[in-house]
């Protein structure tokens, strides 16, 4: 996020797409509604009848992957009704022509076409993100969980820079994490081509630094493995992995292939709390302890170190993940000894510029926000003020791409997935907790009245959900949230293993696959 | 000495032959709840709360006077114990207030600890309940009969000390209390003020006077002295809340020694922040004394005038 | 320069900004007054009176929580009237609570309670009619007990000004009046009530009329041991407090989040269980034969060594891939990294971030 989380409630104007955001991120949720009640303006993109929609003064219900044709649709109303911040895009930005000229064709009219969203709503909001004082964009998985996802988060830094909505408070691009740790994963060099706080591994000067750091000769040059091309080549160039705390099995796309490669290994060690599915497939099993069982901090996503702090012990043998990870390096001749994960923080600060400041001992006394690199700097509230990270902020004119798997006679709907409320990630931890699983027990598929009209189906019903990949079980919800031609489930319930339908088809720089579009059929289970 | 094994909750645990089920248990990490039970006055087996299931013998069995033997299987918690514990608990608060809300003992008292785990909210139980007037007779201890759960441990404990025995169960069935001779109160009878029954006593009926609303158990943080009067050493608690000493209570007696009220006296002089006045008996009467007389400085007090001179 | 004004209470001398409340200036210098309604994060309905001061020269005795301090004023937090208004106020709720602090769960953090024993006040000044609600427990996170509401509508304000889901309203008058869902109907009822359970209610709660399921029975409040930490699930990053008895989570309460303030959701609130839950690996396990046997640590750290260490011999250093994780620590994900570059030799490591 360019902004903080509660920066948002003072919006004028917000723009949440492909953001589910009180179910998602209820927290955050409460701040969008906070802002809804201060006056501000709610516009939110989604194909589905989100509660948040609900509370929006415009839905836009495009068509499943048309994004970048509603975001380049708006620049074009801006700029052809003068509404583009010109002082911001001369002195801060690049290649404004090049956007200029892909939007063109992006009229209104052109755009409803693609997208099915009325050309007045695009005119109207695209004013209304415009002229706004101030305006945030939320977004998450159902802008980049597409074949062109990076493009569209493109798109949607183009419509940022256009009317120069960022780099001020409550105004910004503002991605929402759906993982506790998913920032702190990527800053902390969890990453194939990237140091902590995103250094190449390209560049000699890095691997020059950290070697020196580490107290080795030379570090690897060559791009890693991002995780979905470490499933794909397991079994073939990869021969072993070691998974710490992850569920590739429900959580990857067309997960019969994720298990079949994982079966495939030379050998396969897991890391976890739990004999996940994936856990199942492993030769040996590392017990590891919960958040309540370890010190140690985490990263949100407004980029906010905060600590996590030891309550109780874990259970029988089970060791803190940090421990567990110095005893295989030490067995592997290199000697890992930290006294405390504070100690480990202690060498990431000074590796790691962005927390150079960063200590327990300054975190007892509350968060900091990254950027924060000496002792004294009181952290960052928001990002780019006055400058981008790369100098100019450039324009990266996109056009629209259609989904990778399109739906035709055999497979006739659109299958998207995404999160439930009550319900995390695999659901390894919310299956377990004595309360969230009794209230939200099984998980359903939501279908249009029409289709399941057409389909024989009634609400309740068990349907047979197919792909060209595989196939699910499922009970029927009948609901006007989807549209006809759309089904929506969520890929938290192991009984309902969505994902061994979803296309591994991915995103070709950010290498995330489509989820939110596949093509199925629906048939009722007689 | 011998030692005897014997199986807790399938359990396995071995203690010197003699032991009692109940100190087996705890020694073993086992929970098994008390009232008239006291470590050092033990073998009473009154008010049956530490019932616990022994496979072969004939009803429950009262752990605390239940002596383990060889073989012996143990069951702590079973649903027949659970159901025992809960009637107790029926029993003792269909004749209890219940006002907890403003009861002194709140946080520190068996009866609701017991109550709250065994999830005993009220009695099954209704029928008369005692109206006693409280008494508060005594400058020092507050006693009401009323909250009083017939366990005897005040009885007891005070009649540890020879010349002392000034209470005793007196009446019949729900009659039943403990009283001075000739059911005076506390300040007629020959009682010193020494507050050892106040120090066992598992309830709200005997409670200390001077720390009467001054604080919630759970706000109040004690730590242990050892009183320097005589060489008894006595060990008495500074009661805490926040940094303040708002008074002094008495723990355990010394090795065979009695505890006196001049020690906790000379304690709360000394410790307190709030010290309360002293009192002392007069012809039967309590009358305010300063504190040289209090603590019988006064002849010391004199001949140290006296040497100035 | 923000402008001030200039007080006395109880003697002391107090400066505040303009526009502060009598309440607002008497905790500013430590001066104690009661509130069972009030709460800084909420609008102000100044609506139990047990707040109330004496202001010499006022017709009556104002609620502090909602009389701006003014210069020169004069206030008296616990005069003889003060004290025997909040006192009967304190018999008027009490003649229709129950005596169950035996075993209510709120015993030791009860605002009732506390004031009770602060003022002396025993139940019994009113006898009268007592309500009879039953006792709504028929969702898994949340037990609402009617009978123990003084309608302070601290629950109200919650979920309508910060949750902002009004899920909740004041319904029927006078005796009758109470909090509920619209229609009557219960918390779960979800073809009419719009809550979700965050508890943010709960959280507010100044008495026993609204608790943790999941704590209930488990622990007195003086016997819990709360642990601030960061919530395991989304990308917010919520606080709270984990609480903790005999080495046990045995729930979740509010805490004063950097980010979140005292508001949790369903999963972070109630989704603690798993912590406990007996599937837990205890153990490490070693595969033989397609089936795990339990290891001591020495053996599957060595099993470790031995399989990657011939992996990497036998096909280089590209051949082993690791996966961290977005659930671990910030410290665990560096130790990743650098297991995977300094030691093991490679770049192949990332973690569900895509996903």
């Amino acid at each position: 996020m360019t902004n903080s989380i509660q920066e948002i409630a003072n919006a004028d104007f917000i723009l949440a797409t492909g953001t589910n955001t009180t179910e998602g991120h209820p927290i955050i949720g409460i701040q969008v509604k906070k802002a809804v009640r201060n006056g501000a303006t709610l516009a939110v993109v989604d194909p589905r009848s989100t509660e948040i929609a609900g509370l929006a003064n415009y839905h836009l219900r495009i068509k499943s992957g048309t994004d970048i044709a509603l975001l380049n649709g708006l620049a074009n109303v801006i700029i052809a009704e003068e509404l583009w911040n010109k002082e911001f895009v001369t002195e801060r930005t690049e290649d404004f022509d090049a956007l200029r000229e892909t939007v063109a064709k992006y009229t209104p009219d052109y755009v409803s076409e693609i997208t099915g969203v009325p050309a007045e709503t695009i005119k109207e909001v695209a004013r209304g993100y415009a002229k706004a004082k101030n305006a945030s964009i939320l977004y998450t998985m159902g802008i980049t969980q597409h074949i062109c996802g990076t493009h569209n988060v493109f798109a949607v830094a183009n419509l940022t820079m256009l009317c120069g909505q960022i780099g001020k408070e409550s105004s910004g691009v503002n991605p929402l994490r759906g993982q506790n740790n998913v920032q702190g994963a990527c800053d902390m060099g969890a990453l194939p081509a990237f140091f902590p706080a995103y250094q190449p591994v390209a560049l000699e000067a890095n691997r020059a630094k950290f070697a020196a750091a580490w107290g080795v000769d030379e570090l690897p040059s060559k791009t890693g493995l991002t995780v979905g091309e470490i499933i794909d080549e397991a079994g073939k160039s990869v021969k072993a992995i070691y998974i710490l705390g992850e569920n590739p099995v429900l959580s990857d796309p067309d997960s019969n292939h994720a298990a079949h490669n994982l079966e495939s290994l030379d050998f396969l060690v897991v890391q976890d709390i739990f004999l996940t599915e994936t856990a199942q497939l492993a030769d040996v099993v590392l017990p590891a302890s919960s958040f309540a069982e370890k010190d140690g901090t985490f990263s949100n996503t407004e980029r906010r170190v905060q600590r996590v702090r030891k309550a109780v012990n874990p259970p029988g043998e089970a060791k803190a993940d940090w421990e567990i990870i110095c005893m295989i390096a030490t067995a592997l001749g290199y000697p890992m000894n930290y006294g405390s994960a504070g100690e480990i923080m202690d060498e990431i600060a000074k590796v790691t510029p962005s927390y150079g400041g960063i200590s327990f001992a300054r975190l007892e006394n509350g968060s900091l926000q990254w950027p924060c690199p000496t002792a004294e700097h009181p952290g960052t509230k928001f990002l780019h003020v006055g400058k981008f990270g790369r100098g100019l902020g450039k324009f990266h004119a996109v056009e629209h791409i259609p989904p990778n798997e399109m739906p035709d006679e055999e497979y006739p709907l659109i299958l998207s997935t995404g999160r439930r409320r009550y319900h995390y990630h695999t659901g390894t931890m919310t299956q377990r907790t004595g309360a969230l699983e009794v209230f939200y027990p099984t998980e359903y598929l939501e279908i249009n009245c029409i289709d399941a009209a057409k389909l024989g189906i009634e609400d309740g019903d068990k349907v047979r959900v197919t792909s060209r990949r595989g196939q699910v079980e499922v009970a029927a919800k009948i609901t006007e949230i989807v549209t006809p031609g759309l089904v929506f489930t969520s890929f938290q319930y192991p009984d309902v293993p969505i994902n061994k339908l979803t296309n591994a088809a991915r995103d070709p720089i950010s290498k995330i696959p489509e989820y939110k579009v596949c093509a199925v059929k629906v048939e009722k289970v007689s | 000495m011998a030692n005897v094994t014997l199986t807790i909750n399938s359990e396995q645990v071995t203690v010197p032959a003699g032991t009692k089920v109940l100190d087996a248990a705890r020694e073993a990490g086992f929970f098994i709840p008390t009232f008239c039970h006291d470590p050092e006055a033990p073998g009473y087996g009154g008010c049956r709360i530490c019932v616990v299931n022994i496979k072969g013998a004939r009803s429950l069995m009262a752990s605390c006077v239940t002596e383990a033997t060889n073989g012996m299987v143990v069951e702590t918690e079973s649903p027949d114990v659970v159901e025992a514990r809960k009637t107790i608990l029926e029993l003792l608060l269909a004749n209890h207030p219940t006002d907890c809300l403003t009861c002194d003992k709140n946080g520190d008292c068996k009866l609701q600890d017991y109550a709250y785990r065994y999830g005993v909210g009220s009695s099954g139980f209704g029928g008369e309940k005692h109206s006693y007037p409280v008494d508060n007779s005594n400058p020092y201890i507050t006693r009401d009969l009323n909250k009083c759960i017939l366990c005897g441990r005040c009885v007891r404990t005070c009649a540890q000390v020879e010349d002392r025995q000034v209470i005793d169960f007196a009446y019949r069935g729900f009659q039943t209390r403990v009283a001075p001779a000739m059911d005076t109160n506390l300040a007629e009878s020959a009682c010193v003020s020494c507050a050892r029954c106040v120090a066992v006593c598992p309830v709200g009926a005997l409670t200390y006077t001077n720390l009467s609303g001054k604080g919630r158990t759970y706000e109040i943080a004690k730590k242990q002295v050892t009183c320097s009067f005589c060489d008894a050493g006595c060990q008495f608690d500074l009661n805490y809340k926040g940094d303040k000493v708002i008074g002094v209570t008495a723990k355990a007696p010394g090795e065979g020694r009695p505890l006196c009220l001049k020690g906790r006296l000379g304690m709360e002089l000394r410790y307190s922040d709030q010290p309360l006045t002293p009192m002392l008996k007069k012809d039967n009467e309590f009358v305010e004394v300063s504190w040289p007389e209090a603590l019988e400085l006064e002849d010391v007090l004199a001949k140290l005038k006296e040497l100035e001179k | 320069m923000v402008a001030t004004v200039t007080l006395t209470i109880d003697g002391i001398q107090v400066t505040v900004p303009k526009g502060s409340t009598v309440l607002e200036a008497a905790e500013s210098v430590g001066v104690f007054i009661p509130t069972f309604c009030h709460d800084p994060e909420l609008s102000k309905p100044g609506a139990c009176r047990i707040c109330v001061v004496e202001i010499p020269g006022a017709r009556n005795l104002p609620a502090s929580c909602v009389t701006e301090a003014t210069e020169g004023m004069v206030v008296y937090t616990a005069s003889e009237a003060v004290l025997e208004a909040r006192k009967t106020n304190l018999e008027l709720l009490l003649a229709n609570h129950p005596e169950d602090c035996l075993t209510c769960n709120k015993n030791g953090e009860c605002k009732l309670q506390d004031y009770a024993y602060y003022y002396g006040v025993k139940v019994g000044a009113f006898p009268g009619e007592k309500h009879n609600y039953p006792i709504e427990e028929d969702n898994p996170f949340i037990v609402r007990d009617m009978n123990k509401c003084i309608l302070c509508g601290k629950c109200v304000r919650m979920c309508q000004e910060i949750q902002g889901n009004n899920a909740i309203d004041f319904a029927y008058r006078g005796f009758n009046a109470l909090v509920t869902p619209a229609m009557g109907t219960t918390y779960s009822d979800s073809d009419i009530s719009n809550c979700v359970f965050c508890g943010n209610c709960v959280s507010v709660c100044p008495v026993g009329a609204l608790s943790e399921k999941g704590m209930l029975g488990k622990a007195r409040k003086w016997e819990i041991e709360k642990v601030t930490t960061t919530c395991p699930y989304c990308g917010v990053g919520c606080s709270f407090d984990l609480n903790v008895k005999d080495g046990k989570v045995i729930g979740v309460t509010s805490t004063d989040g950097d980010v979140n303030g005292r508001a949790l959701c369903v999963k972070g609130r109630f989704g603690y269980g798993f912590i406990n839950h007996p599937d837990r690996l205890k153990k490490p396990l070693i595969k033989k034969d397609g089936k795990f046997e339990e290891a001591t640590w020495a053996e599957a750290i060595a099993f470790v060594k031995e399989k990657l260490g011939a992996v990497k011999a036998n096909y280089g250093p590209d051949a082993i891939a690791l996966l961290s994780s977005a659930r671990c620590t910030n410290e665990e994900n560096y130790l990743m990294n650098k297991l995977a570059r300094a030691v093991l030799g490679t770049n192949s490591v990332d973690h569900c971030a895509r996903l």
